[in-house]
């Protein structure tokens, strides 16, 4: 797996710097057709799943609509390619997508051996733990010699073994294949604890017979920052993919919202005025339509409705904010000033 | 002294041998052994089938178009129900769906005639079926010509993407297959080692690892313009891992064939294309029906493992859809739907070889 990797990468750079030489051929690429090529995944409850109609919907999918709105004007241009885990690297590299926005953690590995590049942070996940309500517990510390359920062949695995070493806990791994199956081994009362990333655990609790029965710990055991992905190597659409969701999130701090934004139009306050392309920057430098952030709120939303519709309290799954609230209100997310 | 020269009438039998008594007496409680047996088995079928019905029709729920319509804890068929066209279509566009639908209704009707006794002319429908049908597939499927929409295959999925997958594996499948085990048994040393090779080669690597190649590794050796449609990739690797196991079994079907058959054929003078086509394969064929419906029906279920790489077939485009968080933990449902799909397929395979081979039994060879 290794070696094929690293072919992987070696061809991938190969074609990263062929790709290099015009400085905007995936802007082009993507202007003459007419569409973006996004991938995602093959089905993450909140992050990219079809609904009922076929229609693409999350958090991840949500990324790939405000890149369409941002660059065609029409947020509805875009082509889904669903990807697998393993080959999620190789369809960027090879061009066959344009962005990877598929639950994909940024690592150091990643950012700089595959010729990729992290264009940001669209969910800050980390792994956590989910027990019965009726075991009493109330912190992961108080988990000592606890059977834990886990998914096989994840970092999951790792970071647990980590944790309780660190703590001087121990613990029994109860391993399965599926997330389906580990539900179900939880439910059956095969161990006290369900770990994964938090934003699965939600996702896991619907699962189960009573939601209600579980609750989910507060500690998270490790880092996994989610982001989009592009290409090394093409900096103008690289500029463009990070500042589509620096303009989401931008747009909920300045509280303009997909339904309020028009009337928001005629605002004097000079933020919002640079925000909806009157003033300042506009989309220069990006090679952008002056309402390019205007057009990813009106029609895609701001990063708060995008995360209330998707993950947060507008969904089944019903995720608290938490550490993705803007840092004015005690999160992580922050976007650098547009002017 | 009354003599009775008429012969008594028979009398029945014990009514303990004959009818449903009799029946079960034999068959289910002859020994006390068998007797314990019986009841074990009544139990278990008693413990395992009667809450698997009361679950699946009982307690079920049927209409709705939530979850909210799931609330008298059986099943939640509503689930299948409220997807069921993106279970029978994928993505397809809805306005487009009549395409689909004109095909699974000509497909129904050539097989129906096909395999119906008194059809007239089967030999032209057959060939229409293998010739004609696919490029009226073709058309219909992709569009972009005759006024159609072109629907392209990022866009197809489901039991009909499953099809696709199937029907050209199969059809494209057994003529190459034939090929390559007539070359296999060639005396002509390259054919014989080209074939050779081609079979070994590719039978000896996974599909998954065919699927793999095709869709992660052949994007990064070709020029990122040239578009390699993800499908066809898939077709193509499907097409040929599956000729090689059909080379084998082919293969086999003539060296079945006693070689007296073959010099016979040479005897009469017959060339060698029509030594083949007159006088062994029609015979071996016959004899390789089960071994070629087993290649097929393997190859129907293996269809399954194009979700790997991203392809929404039946198995995967249910998975996806009990990703939607308002659909999550209905499962048990989705994989016994799939499962009740491909059971339905597979099994009237098998039936219809076995029908054939009893049409076909002609009386000779060993029984």
């Amino acid at each position: 797996m290794k070696k094929i990797a690293s072919v992987a990468a070696a061809s991938a750079l190969a074609l990263g710097v062929s790709a290099g030489a015009q400085a905007s051929e995936t802007l082009d690429s993507v202007k003459s057709k007419g569409f973006v090529q996004c991938g995602v995944s093959t089905g993450l409850p909140g992050f990219s799943n079809p609904d009922d109609k076929g229609n693409w919907q999350g958090m991840d999918v949500d990324v790939c609509r405000a890149v369409a709105a941002a660059v065609l004007g029409d947020a509805s241009k875009v082509k889904y390619i669903p990807l697998t885990a393993k080959e999620r690297f190789t369809a960027l590299q090879s061009g066959e997508i344009d962005v990877l926005s598929r639950n994909t953690t940024w690592t150091q590995t990643r950012d700089t051996q595959l010729g990729l590049n992290f264009a940001g942070v669209n969910y800050y996940d980390g792994q956590g733990f989910m027990v019965s309500k009726n075991l009493g517990v109330k912190s992961a510390l108080e988990l000592d010699g606890a059977a834990v359920c886990i998914q096989s062949g994840t970092t999951t695995e790792l970071n647990l073994s980590d944790y309780f070493r660190e703590h001087k806990m121990s613990f029994t791994p109860v391993v399965f294949d599926t997330s389906d199956q580990t539900v179900k081994g939880f439910e059956a009362g095969r161990c006290d604890v369900l770990t994964s990333d938090q934003s699965q655990l939600y996702a896991l609790r619907i699962k189960l017979a009573d939601p209600g029965s579980a609750m989910v710990l507060p500690e998270v055991i490790s880092k996994e920052p989610l982001g989009p992905v592009v290409r090394q190597g093409d900096d103008l659409w690289f500029n463009i993919v990070k500042w589509s969701l620096n303009a989401m999130i931008t747009g909920e701090e300045l509280g303009v919202t997909s339904g309020n934004i028009d009337s928001m139009k005629d605002s004097s306050n000079p933020n919002i005025r640079r925000f909806v392309g009157l003033e300042g920057p506009k989309g220069q430098g990006l090679e952008l339509p002056d309402d390019w952030a205007y057009q990813i709120v009106k029609q895609v939303g701001s990063y708060g409705e995008v995360f209330e519709r998707n993950v947060g309290e507008g969904s089944p799954l019903k995720i608290s904010r938490g550490v993705n609230a803007l840092w004015n209100k005690g999160g992580f997310l922050y976007a650098p000033p547009m002017r | 002294m009354i003599v009775n020269d008429q012969k008594l009438p028979d009398l029945p039998p014990p009514a303990s041998t004959t009818g449903v008594v009799g029946w079960l007496r034999t068959n289910l409680f002859s020994t006390p052994f068998y007797t314990l047996l019986t009841l074990v088995t009544l139990y278990v079928l008693y413990v395992t089938l009667v809450p698997a019905i009361q679950w699946a029709f009982i307690d079920a729920d049927w209409l709705g178009d939530s979850r909210d319509a799931c609330t008298s804890g059986g099943a939640c068929w509503v689930f299948i129900t409220a997807r069921l066209d993106q279970f029978l279509y994928g993505f397809y566009p809805e306005s487009e769906h009549w395409r689909v639908n004109t095909l699974y209704l000509m497909l129904v009707i050539l097989i129906g005639a096909l395999v119906w006794e008194k059809t007239p002319k089967k030999g032209w429908i057959a060939a229409f079926t293998l010739i004609i049908f696919p490029v009226i597939a073709y058309f219909l499927l992709v569009g972009g010509s005759f006024g159609l929409e072109h629907v392209e295959t990022h866009k197809w999925g489901g039991l009909m993407l499953t099809l696709v997958l199937a029907c050209v594996g199969i059809v494209a499948s057994l003529p190459f297959g034939i090929l390559l085990a007539l070359g296999r048994r060639s005396h002509m040393p390259v054919v014989k080692s080209f074939c050779t090779v081609f079979i070994e080669v590719w039978r000896g690597v996974p599909l998954i690892t065919v699927l793999f190649m095709a869709s992660v590794m052949l994007p990064l050796f070709v020029s990122a313009e040239i578009e390699f449609d993800k499908l066809l990739r898939a077709l193509i690797g499907i097409t040929l891992f599956q000729s090689a196991y059909m080379a084998e079994v082919i293969r086999g079907g003539l060296q079945a064939i006693p070689k007296g058959q073959y010099e016979a054929a040479d005897a009469l003078g017959l060339s060698y294309w029509k030594k083949m086509g007159l006088i062994i394969l029609p015979q071996a064929l016959k004899i390789m029906i089960p071994g070629i419906v087993n290649t097929f029906i393997a190859l129907f279920k293996d269809t399954s493992l194009v979700l790997i790489i991203g392809l929404f077939d039946l198995l995967a485009i249910v998975q996806a859809a009990l990703a939607d968080p308002k659909w999550l933990g209905y499962s048990v449902e989705g994989y016994v739907f799939v499962a009740f799909a491909f059971w339905v397929f597979c099994f009237g395979m098998s039936r219809y070889s076995q029908h054939l081979e009893r049409k076909l039994h002609t009386g000779h060879g060993a029984r």
